[in-house]
């Protein structure tokens, strides 16, 4: 019950936040949360699954460009291109998976990273249609859908936090089900469940799923939202990225992949304001909250049994 | 999240129907202060590329827009008001660029951004300073604004895009170089723009181009890819970039040896911010080279080159004068330079005071048709499209001679030019 | 180039064989070599001497700095593989933009010791690129025979094995794994002094050897250095094999590709024990 208050005033918070923000932060938050919707995906995958996946910008960009390709060259709108990108983000994570999961561990980390890579040069080769490395940016009448300019701070806002919302309820939703359980169950000792009579490749493959669902949905948003699609979102960072915002945040924790969504980007952001070394200054907080904080600031703190209750 | 710079009002939001409308009035139009003082200093926003894949370039924009930013306000400022930069770094990410543009215009409150050089993240940016209603003056080289992909808000005033830069090279290549060429270029756009764009322009010269060898643009060795080149060539045509190019040069010359070997014509994008008589690219002498502005002081430079050298702090060869390894990108930071003048000439003409006249701003600059060479525009001459919001200037051809580049043929304008592709001024901001 | 990979893969190989950690900052330790290399051959005029020097000195400092970063950092961390991951991305970022500010954005070149030019009658070959192989192919020698034949290897190889083990003989774990960074840091330095003189330093130069030497290790087999040895080789010259079917990008596409389904169907490498 605690858990579900939390979650619900987080996302009052956020609907609060609206109101009240300066107009650059407003923009950020945004921002933040379509990338905290992609994070949440890899946690699902990594972070509760113990998937560790480095091949997360392929469906991030399975989504960005299956909406963003709808609509510039066969002039679909906003709602059916979001719909089959995010869809198309969970089919790619579902082939990937197929082959992938027979590998694990570190294994499975390179057989991602080279499925990304392979897509990332995929993008490229057919530049002609995809934009190739300069992307391309998404025509005005692909970003209204239901009466709301997605191109504008208010209604962008909104939606992206109703998506967040979403994703956040679904992720709670899930680990605290049956499913979620079994998940935990294959990263505490794969062994053991399998002799218990659950499928691990099953329950991967659907856990891969559901994590490309969620990354083909925050590609899929954040291409039509601040309309730009580009094969950048396909680049090793980009994998890099979620796993970054959920080692920091917290992993295995919901609410890890909001916290530290905001806390990079407010790292990187103070950081460039104040000095021209930022990358050694991401780079030096990078270390400190690892050694202070070594499962994510959430994670930390369940374990310290402050907060024992968090999902 | 609180609100942190002087002077920045925060405004209370309407939740209605009508949320686009107020979106759009409350960022296009409040006025930052609340009475617009006409001794407040100009913000000039200005998108770095201070790390990433452009930080050498990034390196000597700041360094000539500091130059600039220091003639204009000792020669008094843009209305009569001081001028300040505000630099931030984009990491030469197209996300992060799109962010840039937001803070510099609603955090630091700046009337303009100008600046960014890589075309994939100024494709990646403009749509948000479109969304802004912000001008958006960048010093790319690349043919996305004159091509109609970007929006009215963005402008390239400061330096010729590369469509033009290429197409200008092929009357000259023709007549004094060869006909048959054979092109090799990095396959990615910046790459394909070349290949693209010179053959179509061979082709209308009577020429032809023989092959074209596209490497990828990750890759450190290019022995493999020399054996394609055909024995006929008669023009090997390069423009490799990046850390591997002298990789590049080098295992060209080592190909080729002392034998005999094609005419060779290259772009400086290749050797920027490098010397020409470093070791290793001895295989360079003799070669040409595509300059956007020579990078060797001249014999016949007018004055104000001079001048421009010593304020931006490079010698006669181009290189830095407190460090002579430390080479400029001489070819492109002009363009910073002559992009703050014609914020300058556009302020003025538009009697620019604040925010609310960024509109009127833009119509100025769409309504200038040509600027003259001098301190303001040390490349050259310029003619400009109002309605591309391209503006095109002379090209060099220079040889390397003794390690230096010495100019061998200028341009004209008119050797550039191509069809119009979008008329901006038809569209609504 | 594939001779250079083995170098630097061999390197992470340890660290990873015997560490079992992920060392990210791995490309920035080679791109760190290389980077002093240029600072040593500044200062010693005599370009054959100041390579010597660069391939002497750079190894030495850079694995210093490892051993610090091992210290100072991942031992606090008890290594545990997630933690792991995150310091050691701050450790390159930091790095990285050491190497920004004070080196600079710009790619520089390094004199090689020597230019040769053996001339084949159908395309010209650097005596130098030769004298890389040689050399590297020297050093890979020395290492084997030094995880083998000495003590100090004997030492590395049972921590590997059993942690716990060997701690229990009397081993100091924490040497050896400080000990083993700076080694496999001092391996990737030395790749890239010897491959400077070819390549250039440039301060993101630490991506793309990061990349291949992971996936050599991955390939070759975890805590086999012959596997390693063979994969490098095999991914280094099967990239000119198969861009001779393919335009360039597209060979990249299908190099990539069959490197993920050789780990998919043989999940523990070429020579690598089941795991």
């Amino acid at each position: 019950m605690r858990a579900l208050s939390l979650h619900l005033a987080v996302l009052a918070l956020l609907l609060a936040l609206h109101f009240v923000l300066p107009a650059y932060h407003h923009a950020n938050l945004a921002r933040i949360m379509v990338l905290a919707v992609f994070a949440m995906g890899y946690n699902i995958a990594f972070g509760y699954t113990g998937l560790l996946s480095l091949g997360h910008a392929l469906f991030l960009s399975a989504g960005m460009f299956g909406a963003g390709l709808l609509i510039q060259h066969f002039g679909l709108t906003a709602a059916p291109a979001l719909l089959i990108g995010t869809l198309a983000g969970a089919a790619m994570a579902a082939l990937t998976g197929l082959l992938a999961l027979r590998t694990a561990g570190v294994s499975l980390m390179i057989v991602t990273l080279m499925f990304a890579q392979a897509g990332y040069l995929t993008l490229l080769y057919f530049g002609a249609v995809t934009g190739g490395d300069e992307g391309f940016p998404v025509p005005a009448a692909g970003r209204v859908t239901f009466g709301l300019n997605l191109a504008a701070e208010g209604p962008r806002y909104l939606v992206a936090l109703g998506l967040f919302a979403l994703a956040l309820m679904g992720n709670l939703a899930l680990v605290r089900s049956r499913f979620g359980r079994v998940m935990v169950a294959m990263r505490e000792n794969e062994e053991r469940s399998r002799m218990l009579g659950y499928n691990p490749f099953a329950v991967k493959l659907g856990v891969m799923a559901l994590s490309g669902l969620y990354a083909g949905a925050a590609g899929a948003f954040y291409g039509v939202m601040f309309g730009y699609v580009g094969a950048t979102f396909a680049t090793i960072p980009y994998s890099i990225l979620p796993l970054l915002y959920v080692l920091l945040g917290g992993a295995g924790v919901t609410l890890g992949p909001l916290l530290g969504a905001v806390l990079m980007f407010y790292l990187i952001d103070l950081a460039s304001s104040h000095t021209t070394v930022q990358l050694a200054v991401t780079g030096g907080a990078l270390l400190v909250l690892v050694l202070f904080a070594p499962k994510g600031i959430l994670g930390s703190l369940r374990e310290r049994g402050l907060a024992s209750w968090l999902p | 999240m609180t609100t942190d710079l002087a002077g920045l009002k925060t405004n209370r939001r309407t939740v209605l129907g009508g949320l686009a409308a107020g979106g759009a009035l409350m960022l296009g139009a409040a006025p930052r202060f609340v009475q617009a003082q006409s001794s407040a200093p100009i913000k000039l926003g200005f998108q770095l590329h201070r790390t990433g894949i452009g930080a050498a370039y990034g390196r000597w924009y700041e360094r000539t827009t500091q130059a600039a930013l220091k003639l204009l306000n000792d020669q008094g400022g843009i209305n009569g008001r001081p001028v300040e930069i505000v630099f931030e770094d984009d990491g030469t990410d197209p996300k992060r660029g799109a962010e840039v543009v937001e803070k510099l215009t609603t955090q630091a409150g700046c009337d303009l951004i100008f600046g960014p050089l890589f075309s994939h993240v100024v494709i990646g940016s403009a749509p948000r300073a479109g969304e802004l209603k912000v001008p958006y003056l960048v010093c790319s080289e690349g043919y996305h604004v004159a091509s109609g992909m970007l929006n009215r808000w963005t402008l390239q005033p400061g330096i010729t895009d590369v469509r033009a830069q290429v197409s200008s090279m092929a009357p000259w290549v023709m007549q004094n170089l060869g006909k048959k060429v054979t092109m090799v270029f990095p396959d990615y756009a910046f790459g394909h723009d070349h290949r693209d764009f010179f053959t179509e322009a061979v082709k209308a010269q009577g020429g032809e181009v023989i092959a074209q060898i596209a490497i990828p643009p990750t890759e450190t060795s290019f022995t493999r890819y020399l054996p394609q080149i055909p024995a006929e060539t008669e023009v090997l045509y390069h423009v490799m970039v990046g850390p591997a190019v002298l990789t590049f040069v080098k295992e060209l010359g080592e190909f080729y040896g002392s034998g005999a070997r094609p005419q060779i014509f290259g772009f400086i994008d290749s050797l920027e911010a490098v010397d020409t008589a470093a070791p290793g690219l001895e295989f360079l002498e003799g070669t040409h080279f595509w300059e956007g502005h020579c990078r060797v002081k001249q014999a016949d430079a007018p004055e104000w080159e001079g001048t421009y050298r010593a304020a931006v702090g490079v010698d006669d060869n181009g290189a830095s004068v407190s460090d002579a390894r430390d080479v400029s990108t001489y070819a492109h930071m002009f363009s910073c330079w002559e992009t703050l003048f014609v914020i300058k000439k556009g302020m003025e003409a538009s009697g620019y005071q604040s925010t609310a006249d960024r509109q009127k701003f833009v119509e100025a600059i769409e309504a200038m048709t040509a600027f003259d060479a001098g301190l303001d525009h040390v490349q050259g001459a310029k003619t400009f499209n109002g309605k591309t919001h391209q503006v095109f200037g002379q090209q060099f051809i220079s040889k390397v001679e003794g390690g230096k580049l010495m100019r061998v043929h200028a341009t004209s304008i008119e050797d550039g030019v191509y069809p119009d592709a979008v008329d901006y001024t038809a569209q609504s901001f | 180039m594939a001779a250079v990979l083995a170098l630097s893969a061999v390197g992470l190989s340890l660290t990873f064989g015997v560490m079992r950690v992920v060392n990210v900052a791995h490309g920035e330790f080679f791109m760190l070599g290389a980077v002093l290399a240029w600072v040593v051959a500044q200062a010693v005029p005599s370009a054959p001497l100041g390579f010597v020097a660069a391939l002497i000195l750079c190894p030495l400092v850079v694995g210093a700095v490892a051993a610090l970063a091992d210290t100072a950092i991942l031992k606090r961390l008890n290594y545990d593989p997630e933690a792991t991951i995150v310091a050691t991305i701050g450790i390159s970022y930091i790095l990285q933009q050491g190497a920004l500010s004070f080196f600079g954005p710009d790619a520089r070149a390094v004199e090689a010791p020597f230019s040769l030019r053996l001339q084949f009658p159908w395309f010209g070959y650097s005596g130098y690129k030769l004298f890389v192989v040689i050399a590297a192919g020297l050093v890979l020698l020395a290492v084997w025979l030094f995880m083998t034949r000495s003590r100090a290897g004997l030492v590395m190889r049972a921590t590997q094995v059993d942690r716990n083990t060997a701690r229990a003989f009397g081993i100091n774990v924490d040497r050896v794994y400080a000990g083993t960074f700076a080694l496999g840091a001092a391996l990737a330095a030395v790749a890239a002094v010897l491959i400077v003189p070819i390549q250039q330093a440039h301060y993101l130069m630490g991506h793309d050897p990061l990349l291949l030497s992971f996936i050599v290790v991955i390939i070759g087999g975890l805590g086999s250095i012959r596997g390693t040895l063979i994969a490098a080789l095999l991914i280094g010259l099967s990239d000119g094999i198969i861009s001779m079917f393919f335009t360039p990008t597209l060979a990249k596409i299908v190099a990539t590709l069959a490197v993920a389904l050789v780990l998919v169907f043989r999940p523990q490498g070429l020579f690598g024990a089941r795991a």
